[in-house]
C-alpha cells in the first residue's frame, strides 16, 4: 500500500527587494510629515505660549480682561531706574464662551437646513437638476469665507437685524433674547446666521454623500411594504445616515469654531461675559487673534499664541471626534 | 404609420410613460404656485411681514395650508408625506438662497470697477479712494498666485506620498496617518498663520511671500493628501496584480503602473487644494500682510494677495474702495471657480478611465 503524499501548500510570503525597501521608506517618510507637522505645530504653540501660561495660569482661560501695557518707548530699562511694574493682563474667558455661543447658533440653524437640503437633493429634486445642484453645492463650499463676511455685512445685516428686532420684540422675556441697548447689528445672532450660511455647504455635502449611499434595496423594500417617501426616509435613510450626519455636523462645528475673517467683520468683540445673543457684543478667539495681532507687543503676541493653542486644542478635539466617527462608519475599501 | 398600413398583422406598441406627469397637470401646478406667489405678495402688503424674507415665509405658509387642506381627504400617512415634502423643499431652498445671493451680489457690486487696467496695474500711484479707472489689483493677483504656487510645490509631493502610503505601502501607521490627516483638515486657518509667524517669520525677521505660501501649505496638505488617497483607491487591484505578474517589484508597479493611470486625478487633487486655499485671508494677515506694489521676490518683505487686498479695501471704507473690494471678490471667486471647474473636468475624465479599466 502506497501512501500518496500531498505536498504541503507553499507558504506565501512577501519579499521586498532592496529598492522596494528604499521606496517604502521614502513614502513612509513623506506620509509622516503630516504627523510631524501636527507635532511641530503643537510644540511651537506650547513653547511660545509657555510664558503666558506660567504668568496667568488658569486665569488665562477663565478671566475676562485683556490689557496690554505698551512697551517702553525708549526700549529697555534705563540703568539705575526702578523697573516699572508690567500691568499687562491677558485672559480670554469671554472669547472662548463667545466662540462656543456663535458656533452653537450657527449649528442650530445650519443642521436642519443641511439635512433638509441633503434630503431634497437626494430624494425630491427632479433628476434633471440633480447634477446641477450637486455641482452648485461643491462650488458653494469653495466660496472664500472673506466673501461670506462681506456679503454678511453689506447684504445680510439688514435682514438679520430685522429678525433680531422681531425676536427681541416678542421673546424678550427669555433672558438670552433681552438686550440693554437696542442695537442688533454685529451681534452673535447675526454673526451666527452668516456663519450658518458658511457651514451649510460643508454639512450638506457630507450628509448628502451619506444619504446617497443608502442601499437602494432597503428603500425599495420600504416602498414595496407600502411605505410613503417620508416613511422610507424616516425609517431607512435617516437611521442609516445618522452617524455620517453627526460627523458632518462635527466637521462643520470645527469650521465654525475656527472661522476668522467672517466673524471679524460681523461681530463686535467685547471682553465681558455675555449671553444676550442679540446684543451687539460677543467674543471669538480666532477673530480676536486677528484683531489684536496688528499692534501687539511681544508679550501680547505670546498671549495671542496661547489663545491660538486653546483654539487649536478645542477644534482638534472636535475634529478627532468627527474623524473617528467617519473612520468607524465608512466601510474600508 | 406603417402599422396602420398592414393592419391586422402586426401592431407595434408605442412606448409610453404612464408615470410621467401630464402637461396639463404641470401647467396647473405652475399656475397654482404663481397664484400663491401673488397671494404671498399681497400678504406682505397687508401684514407686518416685509421684504423678500417675509414674502418667503408667507409663501411657505400658504403652501403648507394648501397641502394640509388638500390632504384632509387623504389618510394620515399621505398627509404627513405631503407636509414633509413642503417642509424639506423649503429647508432646501433656505439652504441654497444665501449662496445664490452671494453670487448675485458679487457680480452686481463687482463689475463696477472692472476695466482692463484692473488686472495689470497696482496701487502705488493711486489711493483706494481714487476714481475707479486708475489703479488695480494686478499686484494682488500676482502675489496670490506666487504664494499658491509655493504652497503647491511644497504640498503636492508630500500629499502624493501620503496617498501612496495609504493605498500602496499600507504600513503599520496607515490608520494613524489617515486619522491625523483628517484631523488636520480642521486646523483653524488663523492657527496655521500663528504657527508660521512663530517659526518662519520670526526666524527670517520679516514678513514674506514665502511665509504666506508655507502657511497656505499647512492648510492645503490635508486636502491634497485626502484627494490623492481617494484617487489612488479607484485604481483597480487587477492593474497592480498585472504589474506584479510581469515581474515588477512594488516600487516599479507603484511608480510606473499605478501612478500614470491617475495622472489626471492627481492634478485634480492639486487643483482642489489650490481652490481651497486661494481665498484664505486669516493666515496671510499674520504672515505676508499687504503692500501697494508688485513684489516678485517671495523673500523680499510683505506681499499683497487678493484676500488681503480685498480686506484692506473694505476696511478703508469709502465708496470707491468698497467697489474695489467687491471687484477683487469677483476676481477671487472667478479664480476659485475656474480652478474648481478644471478639477471637476479632469476628475470626470479620470473617473471614466478608472471605470473603463474596471469593466475590462
Amino acid at each position: 500500500m502506497t501512501i500518496v503524499e500531498t505536498p504541503e501548500p507553499r507558504q506565501m510570503m512577501v519579499v521586498y527587494s532592496r529598492a522596494d525597501r528604499i521606496f517604502r521608506r521614502i513614502v513612509t517618510g513623506g506620509a509622516l510629515t503630516s504627523l510631524l507637522l501636527l507635532g511641530f505645530i503643537t510644540a511651537f504653540l506650547v513653547m511660545r505660549s509657555a510664558e503666558t501660561f506660567r504668568q496667568f495660569g488658569l486665569d488665562f482661560i477663565t478671566g475676562s480682561e485683556w490689557f496690554s501695557a505698551g512697551e517702553d518707548p525708549l526700549g529697555g530699562a534705563v540703568e539705575g531706574a526702578v523697573e516699572e511694574v508690567d500691568e499687562s493682563v491677558f485672559s480670554i474667558g469671554p472669547m472662548i464662551v463667545g466662540s462656543l455661543v456663535v458656533a452653537l447658533i450657527a449649528m442650530l440653524i445650519a443642521l436642519p437646513l443641511s439635512i433638509g437640503g441633503a434630503l431634497y437633493i437626494e430624494f425630491y429634486a427632479p433628476r434633471s437638476i440633480y447634477r446641477v445642484l450637486v455641482s452648485l453645492l461643491d462650488l458653494a463650499a469653495a466660496i472664500p469665507s472673506l466673501i461670506f463676511g462681506l456679503w454678511g455685512i453689506q447684504v445680510f445685516t439688514a435682514i438679520g437685524v430685522r429678525w433680531a428686532t422681531l425676536l427681541n420684540d416678542r421673546l424678550s422675556f427669555i433672558p438670552i433674547f433681552s438686550v440693554e441697548f437696542e442695537n442688533f447689528g454685529r451681534s452673535p445672532f447675526v454673526a451666527g446666521c452668516v456663519l450658518a450660511a458658511l457651514v451649510v455647504p460643508i454639512t450638506t455635502s457630507v450628509s448628502r454623500e451619506v444619504y446617497s449611499r443608502t442601499p437602494r434595496d432597503l428603500i425599495d423594500t420600504c416602498f414595496a411594504l407600502g411605505g410613503s417617501k417620508w416613511g422610507a426616509i424616516r425609517s431607512v435613510v435617516m437611521p442609516y445616515g445618522k452617524s455620517g450626519v453627526i460627523a458632518g455636523a462635527m466637521l462643520g462645528l470645527g469650521r465654525a469654531l475656527g472661522e476668522t475673517v467672517a466673524i471679524y467683520l460681523m461681530l463686535n468683540l467685547v471682553f465681558r461675559y455675555s449671553f444676550e445673543i442679540l446684543d451687539s457684543a460677543g467674543g471669538n478667539v480666532a477673530s480676536m487673534i486677528a484683531l489684536k495681532f496688528g499692534e501687539a507687543t511681544d508679550k501680547e503676541i505670546s498671549a495671542l499664541i496661547a489663545s491660538g493653542l486653546v483654539l487649536f486644542i478645542i477644534t482638534l478635539i472636535v475634529n478627532m471626534i468627527a474623524s473617528s466617527i467617519v473612520a468607524r462608519t465608512t466601510p474600508r475599501a | 404609420m406603417s402599422t396602420v398600413a398592414n393592419a391586422g398583422q402586426l401592431t407595434t406598441a408605442e412606448p409610453r410613460r404612464p408615470w410621467a406627469v401630464s402637461r396639463s397637470k404641470r401647467l396647473l401646478g405652475f399656475g397654482r404656485m404663481l397664484t400663491f406667489a401673488v397671494a404671498a405678495f399681497v400678504a406682505t402688503i397687508l401684514t407686518p411681514l416685509a421684504n423678500f424674507d417675509g414674502w418667503a415665509v408667507a409663501f411657505l405658509l400658504i403652501n403648507l395650508a394648501w397641502v394640509i387642506g388638500i390632504a384632509s381627504k387623504l389618510g394620515a400617512k399621505e398627509r404627513r408625506d405631503a407636509v414633509l415634502r413642503v417642509v424639506i423643499t423649503s429647508l432646501a431652498v433656505l439652504a441654497f438662497v444665501p449662496w445664490l445671493s452671494i453670487l448675485v451680489t458679487v457680480i452686481l457690486k463687482g463689475y463696477r470697477a472692472v476695466y482692463p487696467g484692473y488686472f495689470i496695474s497696482d496701487m502705488r500711484t493711486s489711493t483706494p479712494d481714487d476714481e475707479l479707472n486708475i489703479g488695480g489689483a494686478g499686484h494682488a493677483i500676482v502675489g496670490s498666485l506666487i504664494m499658491v504656487a509655493i504652497a503647491t510645490v511644497v504640498t503636492l509631493p508630500l500629499g502624493i506620498l501620503t496617498g501612496i502610503y495609504l493605498t500602496e505601502v499600507r504600513g503599520r501607521l496607515t490608520f494613524l496617518v489617515r486619522f491625523i490627516v483628517q484631523s488636520m483638515a480642521g486646523v483653524p486657518s488663523v492657527v496655521a498663520g500663528l504657527f508660521i509667524f512663530a517659526t518662519v517669520v520670526k526666524s527670517m525677521g520679516q514678513y514674506s511671500g514665502l511665509a504666506g505660501g508655507l502657511a497656505l501649505a499647512v492648510l492645503m496638505l490635508p486636502t491634497v493628501s485626502r484627494t490623492a488617497e481617494e484617487v489612488l483607491k479607484l485604481v483597480p487591484d487587477d492593474i497592480r496584480s498585472a504589474g506584479y505578474a510581469l515581474g515588477a517589484r512594488q516600487w516599479r508597479t507603484a511608480l510606473l503602473v499605478v501612478l500614470p493611470t491617475v495622472r489626471a486625478g492627481l492634478s485634480t487633487a492639486a487643483i482642489l487644494g489650490v481652490a481651497r486655499v486661494i481665498g484664505e485671508t486669516a493666515p496671510l494677515l499674520l504672515t505676508s500682510l499687504n503692500t501697494n506694489g508688485f513684489v516678485w521676490n517671495p523673500i523680499g518683505g510683505t506681499v499683497a494677495s487678493l484676500p488681503t487686498y480685498i480686506f484692506a479695501m473694505f476696511m478703508y471704507g469709502t465708496e470707491y474702495s468698497n467697489a474695489r473690494a467687491w471687484t477683487g471678490s469677483l476676481v477671487l471667486l472667478a479664480l476659485v471657480f475656474f480652478f474648481f471647474i478644471i478639477a471637476r473636468r479632469l476628475g470626470n475624465k479620470s473617473a471614466l478611465k478608472a471605470n473603463a479599466n474596471r469593466r475590462k
